[in-house]
């Protein structure tokens, strides 16, 4: 039976707009051309199946497919598959898959490759909350996958990305190797995406060049996609003043922006990192020492200024985040409360809980840690900041971010500093710090805050086993509500990552993965 | 003692110096605290325990420490200078694939530096007291002081932004298609501004120390001899004093070495040249072990041959040093 696309009962809303959108009709993108982009860091490999994070996933999401893809306002699109149903009991996803697709050594894609893919991930990915509901995936034919679950698994859409799962070929990493030390993550990548891997050479380029037989038709526009690793960011503006980089994702320098925003050439945009879902903040230890009180916790976010983090150290180019979800989710609830600042209530708060004012004007100290340079000015403006309500911050800096890691991890922290990923659904990047199943030591970004409150548990349960979005909005809202009142964390800003890009390129990436979406739109004017 | 005696002596030596700096820095490693299981985790964004342990045990991380140094150390034997945990990669490939970059910028530098060092220093010696002596001293004395990547930066805003006459980095044009010598002017383009960056610091202490050593030399009984006897000025200035004055900066660039090779790491962030410096500089960031001492042992060993040659050519240079 032939499915149409978008039978997600809980999407058709979401169907009428996007609909609308693309009907809209743009420039006429040109075919051909080579584009150079900057990337920041050189990846490990290659292979998103085994390795997260973005170094990998902005390369892998152009050498491998995903079954689907997301569009600017979080809908699911087809990718390789042509449409998807999920059954009335939410226990199974069927995914249709195009059949024309091949992977770059002319082999045909089909659904072996897809329940391999999953294995594989679920086997070697650390975000293990991402496939734990599926129990096995059936294969009636070659072009169909049944995902069962077992219970209903509404982060499983945003696990089928690029991102997180790309679908690799069976015949060439389920050689028996093991596919986190594959010889073919970095080499011969044999994919499915829109280009195929001409060079990889460390600390230089990733070269990619035009997959002919990508299934999805006319796509992608360029000829060549040339990744260059630039790590300095001085360096990444004035190449892309020039014209020598026409595009640079990633691109967090305050004063950077600022100057490349005035520049007559280039489009500097924020779009493109909801999903990503990078937020900064400021961490407490909720089982020892001071920071243990709520009250203490609470004074410190009335101390703390967000407004002048926003203006005066990041100039502006962040989004203030209230919560642990990124402002750019739907299920950010932008009701909770930020924390305005408020030194009178502060001062007030601990009085009351008994803290009294020694002689000095100083309560009691506390430590701040910060892993790496980007957030060192945070943990050093809660120094002069916390003083106004008595709190001695001493910064502690760690020698780099493996000794920051231990330290953390192994709770040995009153605050810190820190940036922490959504990936995509709440399920996959939020729940992990605050569950209370996830206090684990040694092992950084758990709940190293060792927050935990059974409502929380259960809101987070409930939500994360339901297709239906406004019911998911109302457990979310109500699990933001108590940790902004609980405060395991203080929440600042969301990263301030920016896509810069030449006023010549066409669709530079904007969904809601921006880089890390398969970038076959892209196109040089003229 | 013989020149070829001493020779083998300095050999033996570097030998143990290059064993000191492997344990040492190895001991070095594993007093800081977390590890490249660590680095992993943050790399991807989380992990939970059981990746983490699998992680140390696949690395030997969960032996204990006099067994992970006998490990490396034997190995070293061999010549194996292991895997690269964080790029799974044999070290020694990683580093044959850099060094190359290195040497260049490194060479280049060091010959750029210690000529125009070297003339630079010999003209102002000349009117020691003159206009062009006094502004050597100033240009020199200014490059020594300012820091490395703030010149660096300084020169890409100049000729890269300003005036457009060099690339902004890396070594050379991927999308370029020519023959091999339109690649080889390429990556000569792309190395001009490093290399002046990276030579501006060494430029300064070359050209002070000839400046200083030649007026020394110029002062000596020998050169109011000849010139006495009537040997042109010439002569004078570049056959029997350079050759005298050259001897304390040959033995500071030797000496100098490491320090160009430690300037080469912010030399190759800045201009994102793709050596070894960069290499380095991630894998301390990264706590991958086998890659940082592999590199290390590297440039020890160039500093150690190095300064092993340097030693044979003062030797040759000015026959009066005998003893070892």
């Amino acid at each position: 039976m032939r499915l149409k696309p978008y039978l997600l009962r809980s999407m058709i809303v979401s169907l009428a707009a996007l609909l609308g959108a693309g009907s809209v009709a743009a420039d006429e993108p040109k075919q051909g051309g080579t584009l150079v982009m900057a990337i920041q860091n050189t990846p490990r490999h290659l292979n998103p199946a085994v390795q997260s994070g973005t170094a990998t996933g902005v390369p892998g999401a152009q050498l491998f497919a995903a079954p689907l893809r997301y569009d600017e306002g979080w809908n699911p699109q087809p990718y390789l598959a042509k449409s998807w149903e999920v059954s009335d009991d939410g226990l199974s996803v069927t995914l249709n898959l195009v059949e024309n697709a091949t992977f770059h050594d002319g082999q045909p894609i089909t659904s072996e490759d897809v329940v391999f893919s999953i294995d594989t991930v679920k086997a070697n990915h650390p975000f293990k909350t991402m496939f734990a509901p599926v129990e096995k995936v059936d294969t009636p034919d070659a072009h169909t996958a049944i995902i069962r679950l077992s219970q209903p698994h509404p982060a499983l859409m945003l696990a089928m990305s690029s991102q997180l799962l790309p679908i690799i070929p069976k015949h060439v990493y389920g050689d028996g190797q093991d596919p986190k030390t594959h010889p073919q993550n970095s080499q011969d990548v044999v994919g499915s995406g829109p280009y195929k891997l001409t060079e990889f050479k460390r600390d230089q380029h990733i070269i990619l060049e035009r997959n002919e037989n990508y299934f999805m038709e006319g796509l992608p526009y360029l000829d060549k996609l040339v990744m260059r690793i630039v790590k300095d960011p001085a360096a990444r503006t004035i190449a892309l003043e020039s014209g020598e980089l026409m595009l640079s994702i990633f691109e967090e320098t305050p004063r950077d922006l600022a100057r490349m925003k005035k520049s007559p050439n280039l489009d500097v945009s924020s779009d493109g990192y909801s999903a990503i879902g990078s937020i900064v903040w400021l961490a407490f230890n909720t089982q020892n020492g001071k920071t243990a009180d709520k009250n203490v916790r609470q004074a410190i976010s009335y101390a703390i200024d967000r407004n002048f983090i926003l203006k005066a150290l990041m100039l502006g180019t962040a989004a203030e985040a209230k919560t642990g979800i990124h402002p750019g989710s739907p299920y950010y609830d932008d009701s909770a409360n930020g924390y305005e600042v408020d030194l009178d209530k502060a001062n007030q708060i601990l009085d009351d809980a008994g803290y009294a004012k020694s002689s000095d004007g100083m309560r009691f100290g506390l430590t701040v840690d910060y892993g790496w340079a980007e957030i060192k000015q945070f943990a050093e403006y809660m120094k002069p900041q916390l003083k106004k309500i008595g709190i001695n911050v001493t910064v502690r800096a760690s020698a780099d971010f493996p000794s920051w890691a231990k330290r953390i991890s192994n709770h040995d922290f009153d605050m810190t500093m820190d940036n922490v990923f959504n990936w995509g659904d709440p399920v996959i990047g939020v729940h992990r710090t605050y569950s209370s199943d996830n206090i684990k030591k040694g092992v950084i970004w758990s709940n190293t805050q060792q927050y935990s409150n059974p409502r929380v548990d259960e809101l987070m349960t409930l939500a994360g086993a339901t297709y239906d979005i406004e019911e998911r909005k109302k457990y979310y809202a109500e699990f933001q509500q108590i940790l902004s009142d609980e405060l395991p964390i203080y929440w600042l800003f969301a990263a301030p990552y920016h896509t810069v890009s030449n006023k010549k390129l066409g669709n530079p990436p904007m969904s809601i993965w921006g880089g890390s979406s398969p970038l076959d739109r892209l196109y040089l004017k003229d | 003692m013989s020149f070829w005696r001493v020779t083998a002596k300095r050999i033996g030596y570097g030998f143990l110096l290059l064993m000191s700096v492997l344990v040492l820095n190895f001991v070095l490693m594993s007093l800081a605290p977390g590890d490249i299981a660590d680095t992993i985790a943050g790399e991807m964004g989380g992990a939970d325990e059981q990746m983490l342990a699998e992680i140390r045990e696949t690395y030997g991380l969960d032996q204990p420490f006099h067994v992970q140094l006998w490990r490396y150390l034997s190995r070293v034997f061999v010549l194996d200078l292991g895997f690269s945990y964080f790029y799974n990669t044999p070290v020694t490939t990683l580093i044959l694939e850099k060094l190359p970059a290195t040497l260049l910028l490194v060479f280049s530098a060091q010959i750029v530096a210690i000529i125009s060092g070297v003339v630079l220093g010999v003209m102002a010696a000349k009117k020691p007291n003159g206009l062009f002596s006094l502004s050597v001293t100033l240009i020199a004395l200014f490059g020594f002081a300012a820091p490395v990547f703030w010149t660096g930066i300084l020169l890409i805003i100049l000729f890269v932004s300003i005036f457009p006459l060099f690339p902004i980095g890396g070594i050379m044009d991927v999308t370029l298609a020519g023959s091999w010598w339109e690649h080889t002017l390429d990556v000569l383009h792309h190395l001009m501004l490093p290399m002046i960056t990276l030579a501006s610091i060494f430029v300064a202490l070359y050209s002070r120390l000839a400046r200083a050593s030649m007026l020394e030399v110029l002062g000596a009984d020998y050169i109011r001899t000849a010139r006495a006897k009537g040997v042109p000025e010439r002569s004078v200035m570049y056959r029997h004093a350079l050759r005298n004055a050259l001897a304390p900066v040959v033995t500071v660039a030797g000496l100098q070495f490491s320090a160009v090779i430690s300037g080469a790491v912010v030399v190759e962030t800045v201009f994102s040249w793709p050596g070894l410096g960069s290499l380095a500089l991630h894998s301390i960031l990264a706590r991958d072990t086998p890659t940082i001492m592999g590199i290390l042992f590297c440039s020890a060993l160039v500093v150690v041959v190095f300064n092993i040659l340097t030693d044979m050519t003062l030797r040759l240079l000015d026959p009066r040093i005998k003893s070892g």
